[in-house]
């Protein structure tokens, strides 16, 4: 394959047509690179300096008004708090790395961004362009690295490359499926001249990411919806990507069509909502699962039958017609068959089907909704939502409490493991955009560095951190950062003393072998006085009420120590390997 | 059931993309049994086809994870009876064994192969053709004495009529929509 004509790269892309006469002006490719971003809306950037990565250091300093760097205390911490606040905005967030060490600590942020679709330009420095491939200091072939985790990268050599490939590093990160792009920029990309001129792109021959949906498959589709007896509908994180929750919402209210959502497309309609029937999957709600073998047309919406959604394929919704509305046309096929896909974003294609569609009522079939929460609540909730009978605070107990307290109105923002399900589980989200979690990746570390980015974005909004005692040690060093900008997040630290997800299972399928997952703790509420955040910790139940409230009230960050009881397990669970109808309540 | 597919990308000339496409094969553990970059008829646009043997489902999921990729035009997958293939095989014989009576000459008429290059010691063989019929040579050729074998991968032409140029046309037409 010949090499590439890097001037190319623009005529592949089309940028906006505008009349004026092209201005540019001269300048260094550091200062193009901060232009570029300020041109595309970018008022922060979180990153971590270092050698390869200087001269835009050094230009960011002279544009400290228009772009604000927010120095995290470790890359992961950088990029997940670019995830939280690409979450919570929906708009594409930026962060910042040196080549090498610093770019690699960036990845996991990257393929977790990647695999929950959240769009992320992420910028590494590189070393100079003449020593590339011989091993120079901090060099790492950051676009290979990257190569499988990211939606598009690229390495720019060039000083002249740089607003194109920013333009369309932009385009593609929040059109179509978003997601996380890499650019790579060499030392000498960066300190050399160019003629600098920037137009947004609108356009790139090769990608299409606005597919309109086809008639014929909506008139299907439409013809279905009508004509269903139980339809079920799957929420996913497509509609709220999409901004789609009021049509939606129109939608579900005029079909009248239950709805059972994917972990992230929690807050898509509030959950006490009359067809809201709960959260999907491994530890979601009974209801849903169950049902979800019984419909007989099953509209899957923005979402992609991740295996922790579907259980075992073979015993997944196999009665059912699938309609399947997905911008991903990989996605569609792909696990579960689509007996009408409609490849197309959500928005549109709600929009397109609502006039298609009759009014209707679905009494009997979602009472049988409501009967499984029954079973549901007690077996599972009522005892999750109370104190252990030694006496020990329950993490359900929890997260119903600061539920209660916050009206369901916060933006809850989890780790990874037990204390995630339960949150997912016990909070009422009652707004959108309100989960911010690491779906896709199950990212530990994720939690209190996503839950600044949140906050850092949206400050109005309370922002609940939840972590469990291992994941909060992965990345406990950005408490830095809240206590720096004074970032009122509020964490929750559910401490149970063990890693509980992998305890428990240990204790379901290897016999209670508890192999490493006892942790030794430090005393928290010590570490978060250090760094300067507020701190306490609670045991007795009955305390519990005052001390989030005593949490809630205090302005700035707050660490309440939690300690929950030691060997709860999450259930309704299904178990790896079977079919959702064969969920277990305990 | 398992076939032979040839899958055709049509993309943009970018470095490393390439290595994008082979990722979408390896990640699922596919072996690829031939794979031919090369410019295409349209300027500016590259052109790979790779050959795999997989199931219907996987060659369809193969050619939705390459063209998710963004700087991939289009892919297209076909059967063997969709497409005129060929590949080039290249033997390195002694030329020795040609003094030795007619027999290799017979057999390098018989194959419609053709003799590129010969030296004092070695004799270049060329045949163009499916692959069972570039073994079939070499099988020959191995019984009598070979010195080197090698074969190109697979380049191939759909026998429908233009499937890029007409995807190309529902492109516009939804852009300008
Ligand atoms: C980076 C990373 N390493 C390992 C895991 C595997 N893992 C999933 S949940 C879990 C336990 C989490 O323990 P803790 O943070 O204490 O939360 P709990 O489950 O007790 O609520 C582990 C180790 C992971 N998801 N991510």
């Amino acid at each position: 394959m010949k090499v590439q004509h890097k001037a190319d790269i623009a005529k592949n892309g089309q940028a906006a047509k505008s009349d004026k006469p092209l201005k540019t002006e001269r300048i260094k490719g550091a200062e193009a690179v901060v232009k570029c971003l300020i041109a595309e809306g970018i008022k922060t950037i979180y990153g971590y300096p270092g050698g390869a990565i200087m001269p835009t250091y050094d230009a960011m300093y002279h544009y400290q008004d228009e772009l604000q760097h927010i120095l995290a205390r470790h890359e992961q911490g950088a990029i997940h708090a670019a995830e939280g606040h690409a979450r919570v905005t929906r708009e594409t967030a930026a962060c910042i790395a040196t080549s090498g060490p610093g770019a690699l600590n960036l990845a996991t942020g990257i393929a977790d961004a990647y695999l929950d679709s959240v769009p992320l330009v992420c910028i590494t420095g590189q070393v100079f362009s003449g020593v590339l491939g011989t091993d120079a200091f901090q060099e790492t072939d950051v676009i290979g690295c990257t190569m499988s985790i990211t939606k598009w990268n690229y390495q720019i050599t060039k000083p002249e490359e740089i607003p194109s490939v920013f333009a369309k590093a932009f385009y593609i990160a929040n059109t179509g499926r978003p997601g996380p792009v890499v650019i790579d920029i060499t030392k000498d990309a960066q300190n050399g001249l160019l003629d600098f001129h920037y137009e947004k792109m609108t356009n790139i021959r090769t990608y299409h990411p606005r597919l309109k949906a086809k008639k014929s498959a909506l008139e299907k589709a439409a013809e279905l919806i009508n004509k269903a007896k139980k339809p079920f509908i799957l929420a996913g994180h497509g509609i709220q990507i999409a901004r789609a929750e009021k049509v939606f919402t129109a939608f579900i209210e005029k079909t009248g069509i239950p709805i059972g959502c994917t972990i992230h497309g929690l807050g898509t309609i509030p959950n006490d909502h009359k067809l809201h029937t709960g959260m999907l999957g491994m530890h979601g709600n009974y209801g849903p699962n169950i049902k979800t073998n019984e419909c007989d047309v099953l509209i899957a919406i923005g979402m992609r039958f991740d295996d922790r959604v579907t259980g075992n394929l073979e015993k997944y919704a196999k009665q059912a017609t699938v309609i399947h509305i997905e911008i991903d046309p990989s996605e569609v096929n792909k696990n579960v068959f689509a007996h009408v896909p409609i490849i197309a974003d959500a928005k549109d294609a709600l929009t397109q089907l609502l006039p298609m569609v009759k009014k209707r009522k679905h009494t009997k079939w979602l009472a049988e909704f409501r009967a499984a929460d029954k079973i549901e609540y007690e077996k599972v909730i009522k005892r999750d939502c109370g104190p252990s009978p030694e006496g020990e605070i329950r993490m359900g107990q929890v997260m119903k409490e600061v539920s209660d307290q916050t009206k369901g109105q916060a933006i809850v923002a989890t780790d990874v493991g037990q204390h995630q399900m339960i949150a997912a589980r016990y909070y009422k989200y009652n707004t959108t955009n309100s989960w911010v979690s690491s779906g896709g990746a199950g990212t530990m570390g994720y939690g209190l560095p996503a839950a600044f980015g949140a906050k850092f974005a949206d400050p109005k909004r309370e922002v609940i951190c939840v972590c469990g005692d291992g994941g909060f040690q992965m990345t406990i060093q950005e408490l830095g950062l809240c206590a720096q900008w004074n970032v009122g997040v509020k964490i929750l630290l559910l401490d149970n003393n063990f890693l509980g997800m992998v305890r428990q299972w240990q204790q379901l399928f290897f016999d209670r072998r508890y192999s490493s997952v006892e942790l030794v703790n430090p005393n928290f509420v010590m570490i978060a006085e250090g760094f300067g955040v507020k701190a306490k910790e609670v045991s007795d139940p009955k305390k519990l009420k005052q001390a989030i409230k005593e949490m809630l009230a205090h302005d700035g960050p707050y660490l309440l120590h939690v300690r929950v009881e030691k060997e709860e397990n999450v259930f309704p669970m299904v178990p790896s390997g079977a079919g959702i109808g064969d969920i277990r309540l305990e | 059931m398992q076939k032979e597919y040839t899958i055709s990308v049509f993309s943009e000339d970018m470095v490393g993309l390439l290595s994008r496409i082979v990722t979408v094969f390896t990640r699922r553990h596919i072996n690829i049994e031939s794979l031919v970059t090369s410019e295409s008829s349209m300027k500016g646009i590259y052109r790979f086809i790779v050959v795999v043997t997989v199931n219907e489902a996987m060659v369809e999921h193969l050619v939705k994870q390459i063209e998710k990729q963004v700087d991939v035009l289009k892919a297209f997958h076909y059967e063997n009876d969709e497409i005129v293939y060929q590949e080039v095989a290249l033997y390195k014989v002694p030329t020795a064994i040609f003094l030795k009576g007619n027999h290799v000459e017979t057999v390098v008429r018989a194959h419609n192969a053709r003799i590129l290059d010969i030296e004092e010691d070695y004799i270049v063989i060329e045949k163009t053709g499916h692959k069972s019929q570039t073994e079939a040579l070499l099988r020959e050729l191995e019984q009598i004495g070979i010195y080197e074998f090698t074969r190109s991968g697979r380049v191939a032409i759909s026998k429908h009529h233009e499937p890029l140029n007409q995807y190309l046309k529902e492109v516009e037409a939804e852009v300008a929509q």
